[in-house]
């Protein structure tokens, strides 16, 4: 029974990394680019929606949607005013901005709510779900997360592979210049990119402060780089792969927490990534690339 | 007599910046001495030193070697606390400080160094972001197991525990060094300034002379074109082995110095946003430029101090400089402009000694 | 000994120069082929290069003639047949190996080591030719004072075969087209091979440069003593300098003579030179 627990408990928090994957694999699919604020992003969502709650009394739901809003237009802002003068730039030199503007978000965050932990409402009114006689609990918020996860990734991959922007978004990572010949947009594409991964990332930051409910500006920082980690797990670029990886990244973190050693998970974590990474160079279901000579 | 002109103007440069770390430790020895120096600049002075090193150290892997790495903190932590237990082991042996710091930068380097290579053989062969990733986690993974070590010395020698102090069993005589996530504590504060400054000239004179010589031409050349630097026989996993190596043992000797300023150190000081920052330093110096290193390092890490008056402001305000450095110096018609500029010049130049010819 | 495809007897029709008759051949190539994903870029490839002959490689575009050189300097690993260096196997060197065991080369779409100087460059070339270890560079032993002052007079008598000498401290990236491709010569010359692979020596070049690069080509094979194997597209430089011409289609060889019996054979003609015509 408790290793069914610690398996619910693994997708749950899988799927809240996934989700967040999910925003890096698309930016860097189409953008090429790490955006590091990502994790930042999340962090705000998380503040959003406990404003809502907190501070306005609204409900849940309606919460949700403000912290999606607000994301959403924070996302494609920071891309305009941040990213977008990069575009041919030096990648090292986008990473340092995306790291400027990490930076940024987070000591705007502590000016406007303080160092302070805010303790978060779940957003997950539910009664948890109690089975086998009780023996096991599995709480509303795990239950929630990783349906939403299901249904996002379902979402997406319709999105991606069926609607116009979905098109447009696959020929501009395939190639750039090429995609702007054939009359597609591609500065709308990588917006809407980037308004699509703030918009996850948003319910990320919900879900996540639903399930550990403390909530600090550098709250976004950890699952960011986890969640970066998961996408490059699942080869970078793949939304299959930062879903997957997120997931399996997740269940190693728990399952290595119950049964290895509790302070050393993220070491275990990291250590299978650096294993991954060596028996395949380009994560899980990444692409190989070969240099033209 | 043209011919020595190229090596004249490099040794020129090199000259200038190894003057410029002498008169900055001239010119605040002079403040300190006539009581210009507030304690809080005081006490920044050895973390100046150990991250100019840091910054210096990361432009070998970023500017040089030209591979993107998140984890030099990692090194810095492992030669920060490898050093700590050396100066405390050798306390009863050697009295001299002084030779007891310095057996604790060796030990730091060399340990650092040696972790360089055991994350380079592997890491080395993947490219990019996912080298990037992997020096990420290594740092995380240094971080999360120095976090959970309790080390001590007894009668019998060091002694290291995962679980806590009193699987330690060192009974009355031994002295706890490290307490897991509470750290290190009761360092002795071993560095100072003027080794500081040593350091950073040690480092220099490593770096710059390394760039200039056989293995600094073929680490630039796989930077620059692996395939055609594999073609001309270079062994490229050689080289950046040798780099990453060099680099991570100059973090290591970083930490050492830096953790002997304290009496107490704790792995959480040498996390992701440590490296980060270093790496910003790097890339705010400008890349491959170790004098731009050497003083954004110092600027850097004195600014936010003399932004104390903007007490809360001045993180964001470090930020919207980041950023708004990044935008500007990439701007392409700023570049345009710099680029014409300095075409200017040059063709000036070679107009002059065209003439003299 | 034990590799079959050294057993098969090498397609006869070699055209050594005379001079070059009694020795070792610098390259014997037997049936040499890679596909890549079921597509064979090359496919049973022979060529014998005589150990003082300038060779040439040429075929239309996409004829798989870069891919033969990246073979022959192991960038790619072939799928089938040998490549026998002065004699010995090549089978399962690196690049890196390659090169030290002696072939140097160009490239179509230029790499040099664009950041730093025409001397760097060259002296980069010279990396395995006066050595010294990582520890005498920083610690400026004697032995870096006396292999820098060697690489240097080197790096300069190099480069004055083309008249670079005086372009030493520019930054590579910073040259003509034309120099650009002379350094590149340079540079594989700096690694002292036997075998200097060019290719497309001449792009981008002027009629003027170009016919330079011809006299270039021949002094250098003269000096060095060495073979030169080029790809080219400039038809005048391939007639004019090549002693023995392979022509490559889809891949394969489909010819094989003098410059004047590639000019008459038909086959070459409708491959090749005719398409050229009617472009």
């Amino acid at each position: 029974m408790t290793f069914l627990s610690y398996l619910v408990s693994g997708l749950s928090l899988g799927s809240i990394y996934a989700i967040i994957a999910l925003g890096y694999t698309m930016v860097y699919g189409i953008a090429k680019m790490l955006n590091f604020a990502h994790g930042d992003v999340i962090m705000i969502g998380g503040y959003m929606s406990f404003v809502a709650t907190a501070h306005m009394g609204w409900p849940p739901l309606a919460s949700v949607l403000l912290a999606m809003l607000v994301c959403t237009v924070l996302g494609v802002l920071i891309e305009q005013l941040a990213y977008k003068p990069l575009r041919t730039a030096p990648s090292l030199a986008v990473l340092i901005t995306a790291i400027g503007v990490s930076y940024f978000l987070q000591n705007a965050a502590l000016l406007i709510w303080s160092s302070n932990p805010k303790s978060f409402t779940s957003v997950v009114l539910l009664p948890s779900l109690k089975l086998f006689d009780g023996q096991l609990t599995i709480s509303s918020v795990a239950l929630v997360t990783i349906l939403a996860c299901v249904a996002i990734i379902i979402g997406l991959t319709f999105i991606i592979s069926k609607t116009k922007i979905g098109k447009a978004m696959r020929a501009v990572s395939e190639d750039k210049e090429a995609a702007q010949l054939m009359g597609i947009n591609v500065n709308q594409t990588i917006s809407v990119t980037f308004a699509i991964g703030s918009a996850l990332a948003a319910i990320a930051g919900v879900l996540l402060c639903s399930a550990y409910p403390i909530l600090s500006p550098t709250t976004g920082a950890m699952p960011g780089i986890k969640a970066f980690t998961a996408a490059v797990f699942g080869g970078i670029g793949s939304i299959p792969g930062a879903f997957w990886g997120g997931l399996l990244l997740g269940l190693i973190e728990i399952f290595g927490k119950a049964y290895i050693s509790t302070q050393l998970s993220d070491a275990i974590v990291f250590s299978i990534l650096i294993l991954v990474l060596l028996v395949r160079p380009t994560g899980l279901m990444g692409r190989k690339i070969s240099e033209k000579v | 007599m043209k011919m020595t002109k190229p090596g004249q103007k490099r040794l020129i440069s090199n000259a200038i910046t190894y003057a410029i770390v002498i008169v900055a430790y001239v010119l605040i020895q002079i403040l300190d001495g006539s009581g210009n120096l507030t304690s809080s600049l005081r006490g920044q002075l050895v973390p100046i030193c150990a991250y100019i090193v840091m910054a210096v150290s990361l432009n070998l892997t970023v500017g040089v070697l030209g591979e993107l790495s998140l984890g030099h903190a990692g090194f810095m932590s492992l030669g920060a606390f490898s050093g700590v237990i050396v100066s405390l082991g050798l306390r009863d042996t050697v009295s001299a400080g002084p030779l007891r710091l310095l057996a604790a930068l060796l030990v730091g380097a060399v340990i650092a160094g040696l972790f360089g290579f055991i994350v380079g053989v592997p890491a080395l062969r993947l490219r990019g972001d996912y080298l990037a990733i992997v020096t990420l986690a290594f740092g995380e993974i240094i971080k999360n197991v120095i976090n959970t070590l309790y080390v001590g010395i007894g009668p019998d020698g060091l002694r290291i525990s995962m679980s806590d102090q009193a699987s330690l069993g060192l009974g009355e005589s031994g002295t706890v060094i490290m307490r897991g996530p509470m750290g290190a504590v009761g360092v002795d504060k071993l560095a100072s300034f003027g080794a500081g400054v040593i350091l950073v000239l040690i480092t220099l004179a490593i770096v710059l002379n390394l760039v200039h010589s056989r293995s600094g031409r073929a680490i630039m050349a796989v930077r620059d074109n692996r395939i055609a630097a594999e073609s001309v026989g270079i062994s490229i996993t050689r080289y950046k082995l040798t780099a990453f190596i060099i680099s991570a043992a100059l973090a290591g000797a970083a930490g050492a110095l830096y953790a002997l300023n304290y009496s107490t150190v704790v792995a959480r000081k040498f996390d992701f946003n440590t490296s980060i920052l270093v790496l910003v330093f790097v890339v705010l110096g400008g890349i491959g430029n170790i004098r731009g290193s050497i003083i954004a390092a110092a600027v850097l890490t004195v600014l936010p101090e003399l932004l104390r008056a903007f007490n809360d402001y001045r993180m964001l305000a470090y930020a919207v400089i980041l950023i708004l450095v990044m935008l500007t110096s990439n701007n392409d018609r700023l570049k345009q402009l710099r680029w014409r500029i300095r075409s200017y010049f040059q063709h000036s130049s070679r107009r002059q000694e065209a003439e003299h010819e | 000994m034990n590799n079959p495809a050294k057993m098969v007897p090498v397609p006869s029709r070699a055209i050594i120069p005379e001079r070059d008759l009694g020795v070792t051949p610098i390259l014997e190539v037997s049936h040499l082929g890679i596909n890549f994903g079921g597509l064979n870029a090359v496919e049973d490839f022979n060529i014998i290069v005589g150990r003082t002959e300038i060779a040439g490689l040429i075929g239309p575009n996409g004829a798989g003639k870069t891919t033969v050189f990246n073979l022959l300097t192991k960038v790619y690993q072939p799928t089938r047949g040998a490549i026998l260096l002065d004699g010995k196997d090549t089978a399962g060197m690196s690049t890196m190996q390659i090169n030290q065991a002696g072939i140097a080369r160009t490239f179509q779409n230029i790499r040099l080591f664009q950041a730093l100087s025409v001397e760097d460059n060259v002296k980069i070339g010279l990396h395995n030719q006066f050595k010294y270890s990582t520890l005498s560079g920083i610690l400026r032993l004697p032995r870096y004072w006396d292999a820098e002052r060697k690489a240097r007079e080197q790096a300069l008598e190099l480069l004055s075969i083309f008249n670079m000498e005086r372009m030493a401290s520019y930054k590579a990236g910073s040259l003509p087209y034309g120099a650009q491709r002379r350094l590149e010569i340079v540079r594989a010359l700096a690694t002292r091979p036997s075998l200097l692979l060019l290719d497309e020596p001449a792009a981008g070049m002027n009629p003027s440069e170009t016919e330079a690069l011809m006299a270039n080509i021949i002094k250098i094979r003269d000096m060095f003593q060495i073979a030169i194997m080029l790809i080219e597209h400039d038809m005048r430089l391939v007639m004019g300098i090549c002693e023995g011409i392979a022509v490559l289609n889809y891949g394969k060889i489909i010819a094989k003579g003098t410059p004047e019996e590639i000019q008459a054979n038909p086959a070459v003609i409708e491959a090749y030179l005719g398409q050229k015509k009617e472009a």
